[in-house]
């Protein structure tokens, strides 16, 4: 289906997931995009039965984002995954696996953000 | 009470896959359960932008080879919502006979690993048997044994003679006979059973509240499955969502069980319904603009695409939410509080793919 995403500020994220979960929706995943040089995106997906229900949040590079684990537990997955792969910051992650869930911790070659097309971070020796 | 931390694989004799749980128990029981990932991360998803849409099909047919027609499928419906393509009805009922197969040969696939975690030898060699027939019907159909490459944007690439149409329906009903032959020892076998039932629960809130999905959802209790959603042709298939209400190891089995039964009857339904015209492939033009979400069911589970096309040749996303992914969450919460000794049977329970997981 075509995606009808309803644009929601970060502010709100968190009142507007609580509100998903007390009307009876289940938590499906969430997407994360780069929109430009400063800009990134996360789609978070719901569900009542088999209906979808989407929420658009746009930020800038570099800003924390609240984490949803602490409502929707499962959250914590999908989001440790877009740490990983396009460097979001999270506040409040219930496991917070701090970049490495995919990618080495040790290999100091390892691309920080590999599906960020803007920047390429080598990882700091520590 | 002092703790130990275990690790539980990613080499474990009945895991079949790269997956490594830190266990934290207590005497016998697991108390913690966190898992780790991250062995066969290929980053297929950023494919998109060294290959063009056209070429993601034969990418996403590669994030899992059990499940490869589904993956294919899934795409292709998307990039055809987004095109504006309508796929010839012939081709959405072939699709739903290589979808099904692919069903069948997952969890056969999945029973005998299953077996395999509570040492039932035997077993695990009768469906694995029973699995090359529908192994041999890939090969015959479409040249390959697991990625069939069936599916292309506009419909699928093969078309099934009415000869092979005849000897697969018979080869099924040879299938379907071995299958009801073991029925018994699935559901009344002692060694089974006490392995099984009550072992690894996930309640009907639990599964809802941690997003479970396919036969993990169903085992609950839950009517989840993608294919109510009527995509293809599944609309005017006879057919309902199968439910267990155990929650537990058993449930989970006889879900799969009872589904490996009724994709049978599935592709009876469509090889009747099929209609005879030639046409099962449509040309199109012009380049993927806009987003789209796609879903299909898997034999694991609902899968999920995110597509979003920017008006070029290459996506500028692809996002793919697999059921296994979907599922690491609720198998975290059955691992706290059992034995150490049902670890194996519960993870298997949940059919964990990783290479789904990670994609």
């Amino acid at each position: 289906m075509a995606i009808e995403a309803e644009a929601t500020p970060v502010e709100e994220l968190m009142l507007k997931v609580v509100t998903l979960k007390e009307s009876g929706y289940r938590f499906v995943t969430i997407t994360g995009l780069e929109i430009d040089e400063d800009r990134l995106e996360i789609i978070y997906h719901f569900a009542l039965g088999l209906e979808l229900k989407n929420l658009r949040v746009r930020f800038s590079r570099g800003m924390t984002i609240p984490s949803i684990s602490p409502v929707y537990f499962s959250a914590f997955w999908p989001e440790n995954e877009v740490i990983d792969l396009l460097g979001i910051k999270f506040s409040g992650l219930k496991i917070d696996y701090h970049g490495t869930m995919y990618l080495d911790s040790e290999d100091v070659n390892t691309v920080k953000t590999p599906f960020c097309r803007y920047i390429y971070v080598k990882k700091e020796a520590e | 009470m002092a703790s130990t931390v275990i690790p539980f694989g990613p080499q474990h004799p009945v895991l079949p896959e790269p997956l490594h749980f830190k266990l934290k128990i207590e005497e016998e029981t697991v108390v913690d359960a966190i898992p780790a990932v991250g062995f066969v991360h290929r980053g297929l998803e950023g494919l998109v932008s060294k290959k063009d849409f056209i070429q993601m099909t034969q990418v996403v047919e590669r994030v899992c080879g059990i499940c490869s027609a589904m993956h294919g499928m899934c795409y292709c419906m998307g990039i055809e919502e987004l095109m504006g393509i309508e796929v010839p009805k012939k081709a959405s009922f072939l699709r739903i006979v290589w979808t099904e197969l692919h069903r069948i040969h997952s969890h056969l696939l999945w029973f005998g690993l299953y077996a395999d975690s509570f040492g039932f030898e035997s077993l695990f060699m009768e469906f694995w048997k029973i699995r090359e027939k529908i192994m041999d019907i890939n090969e015959a159909t479409a040249g390959s044994r697991i990625i069939i490459s069936v599916n292309v944007i506009g419909g699928v690439k093969r078309d099934i003679s009415p000869e092979h149409r005849q000897w697969i329906l018979s080869t099924l009903d040879e299938v379907e006979e071995r299958l009801k032959r073991l029925e018994k020892v699935i559901y009344e076998d002692f060694t089974i059973r006490k392995r099984t039932v009550g072992i690894g629960i996930l309640s009907k809130e639990k599964a809802y509240e941690l997003g479970a999905s396919g036969p993990m959802a169903r085992g609950s209790g839950l009517d989840i499955d993608a294919r109510s959603l009527g995509y293809g042709c599944f609309s005017e298939l006879d057919w309902e969502p199968i439910v267990e209400y155990g929650g537990d190891c058993y449930s989970r089995a006889k879900v799969r069980f009872r589904e490996m039964l009724q994709s049978i009857g599935l592709i009876r339904q469509a090889f009747q319904k099929m209609p005879r015209d030639e046409e099962i492939c449509v040309k199109f033009n012009g380049r993927p603009e806009g987003e789209v979400i796609s879903r299909v069911e898997q034999p694991r589970g609902e899968c999920l695409y995110y597509i979003k096309g920017n008006g070029t040749k290459n996506l500028e996303r692809c996002r793919i939410r697999t059921p296994s992914f979907a599922n690491f969450p609720p198998i975290m919460s059955m691992l706290i509080g059992c034995r150490l000794a049902d670890v194996p049977v519960i993870i298997l329970s949940m059919d964990p793919c990783i290479s789904c997981t990670e994609r």
